[in-house]
């Protein structure tokens, strides 16, 4: 007789932020074999994109994720102006460069907390994302908003960075620094990570290479690989920083990663401000030309690749789109089979999966719309938590 | 090796088997293939050069199939796309590329439900994004799909 039991995680499940199906197979509590299926997301991108502008469809795939909002869409402009052989101004690519680093460091960040969190150290959790904001408090003065930048059009970006808010984004990057200084003493120097974290979920480097892994998931198994140094953009060929990389292939490995990610993506915004050449930010290209183009870019999860084929009108004959946790996401099978199923969480949570990317979603909703500015949301929130004070019997 | 010593090294070693080489910029390549040497093709970029796998991408062209295997070569910061252009459109097939590279497992079932493309040899075809009571026969990325009306307001 088998003694093999079957243990189902999700589609939906209060403790999952989006939906995901895992059946995980275990004997005792070693799993033995893992399938996921992925689709309850899907929106269909891809085909959306096809009956949308160039300029929209840079609008579209912003909305992809929450988290990439600008992975994606330097992304596409890459593949649009290698399609059109279309030339970026110097300021341009520089601004660029802060916006794509910024992004990183909010992410990385929240990945930490939430790391923490699979863990059971909620402390983790609140250090996270308390020291993420002002990250975001940037992205909020350098962009306008906190997520959703709409910094990238082709040609160009859309706002360009003001000398007075350079020495503002200088002074709350020294503070996130103070916080990630004492964020990675408390996570790298913890013992119980350590025995938490070591040796699970080993990605060998063959496996990484065979499973085309991306970002920090295949630097943390010693798989040396990065576009911001492999395939330049930006401004990155201007400026010194250095490729983080980790021999063991472990969920410590890839910890170790992200944290000095951090350190090596605040150095690349300060030396860009320090570096901001002057001159316009936007080429403004009028045509796109029949052709075909591939954008990649460095998003914080790994490698973001676009394809676009036009036929020179104004809208993509195809426009493909891979995230980064599209490769990642199969290297599962060989990080957490042989492991124990209370490691599965943080093994599946170590390649920071972003499971709208990998479905392309997107809510399209231009019917019986209601556009409700901040003000009207905060009224909205604080009806509610009125609502529920009186049903609860607080006054 | 830069991008022109690989085309020409492909040309020299397959000969007839690459009907067209294009090269885009200096960034860019794309070669046009027949799709029975897919694997063969594949094999030499992924294994022998040591290529990485980026993504495969199928384009429905009207009057054909394509596809697209995007090899990108992190050393020196090209990327080499091979296209098998499959002309029998109402069942196109093509060779897996699964048994090369692992890494292709997930596009080759999204490319199966997405534009009705048969690997042969895949043996893992299970729809991945699209729910299992989707209609046999129906491609939602071919050119002929017609997105439905949305009804949803009505809940």
């Amino acid at each position: 007789m088998s003694h093999k039991a079957h243990i189902p995680i999700g589609p939906y499940h209060p403790l999952q932020e989006e939906p995901e199906f895992y059946k995980l197979v275990v004997e005792g509590e070693k799993v033995v074999d893992v399938d996921v299926r992925i689709g309850w997301n899907h929106r269909g991108i891809e085909k959306l994109s096809e009956a949308k502008t160039f300029d929209q469809s840079i609008f579209l795939v912003e909305r992809i994720c929450g988290i990439c909002s600008s992975s994606h869409p330097i992304t596409c402009v890459q593949a649009i102006e290698d399609l059109g052989g279309i030339k970026v101004p110097d300021r341009a690519l520089y601004i660029r460069s802060i916006v794509q680093e910024l992004e990183r460091l909010h992410s990385h960040m929240l990945w930490a907390g939430l790391a923490g969190h699979f863990l059971g150290y909620n402390t983790v959790f609140m250090w996270g994302w308390k020291y993420r904001e002002p990250i975001c408090d940037i992205m909020e003065t350098v962009t306008g908003n906190r997520q959703n930048y709409a910094m990238l059009k082709v040609g160009g970006v859309r706002r360009d960075i003001e000398k007075e808010h350079i020495t503002y984004i200088l002074s709350r990057l020294d503070e996130f620094i103070r916080h990630l200084d004492m964020l990675r003493g408390a996570i790298l120097d913890d013992p119980v990570l350590h025995a938490r974290l070591k040796g699970v979920g080993i990605l060998t480097k063959e496996r990484a290479i065979d499973y085309a892994a991306l970002g920090p998931t295949a630097r943390a198994s010693g798989y040396d690989i990065d576009v911001r140094r492999d395939h330049p953009y930006a401004a990155y060929d201007r400026i010194k920083w250095k490729v983080i990389t980790q021999e063991a292939g472990d969920v410590f490995a890839k910890v170790v990663v992200r944290i000095m990610e951090m350190y090596e993506s605040v150095s690349i915004i300060r030396q860009c401000l320090d570096k901001l050449p002057n001159g316009p930010i936007d080429s403004n290209p009028k045509d796109i030309p029949p052709g075909e183009g591939i954008g990649q870019a460095e998003a914080p999860r790994g490698e973001c690749f676009h394809y676009v084929k036009s036929d020179g009108t104004n809208s993509p004959v195809r426009h493909k789109v891979r995230a980064p946790t599209y490769m990642n996401f199969p290297t599962f099978r060989e990080t957490v089979i042989g492991q124990s199923v209370s490691d599965a969480t943080i093994i599946l949570a170590a390649i920071d999966p972003c499971y709208c990317c990998t479905e392309r979603m997107l809510i399209v909703d231009d019917k019986d719309k209601e556009i409700l500015n901040v003000q009207e949301l905060i009224r909205l929130s604080q009806e509610k938590t009125m609502k529920l004070k009186e049903k609860m019997g607080y006054k | 090796m830069k991008i022109d010593d690989v085309l020409q090294s492909m040309q020299d070693k397959f000969g007839s088997k690459i009907i067209k080489v294009e090269r885009k910029n200096e960034k860019r390549a794309y070669v046009d293939i027949y799709p029975k040497d897919v694997v063969l093709l594949t094999k030499y970029i992924f294994k022998e050069l040591g290529f990485r796998f980026a993504i495969a991408t199928a384009v429905d062209d009207f009057d054909a199939i394509e596809v697209l295997y995007h090899f990108a070569d992190d050393p020196s910061g090209f990327i080499v796309s091979l296209r098998a252009i499959i002309r029998e459109k109402e069942d196109p097939r093509i060779e897996t590329i699964t048994g090369v590279t692992k890494s292709a497992w997930w596009i080759e079932r999204e490319m199966h439900e997405l534009f009705g493309i048969h690997f042969d040899g895949n043996t893992d075809l299970r729809p991945l994004l699209l729910p299992d009571d989707w209609p046999t026969g129906v491609y939602p990325l071919r050119k002929n799909f017609i997105v439905p009306k949305r009804d949803s307001r009505k809940s």
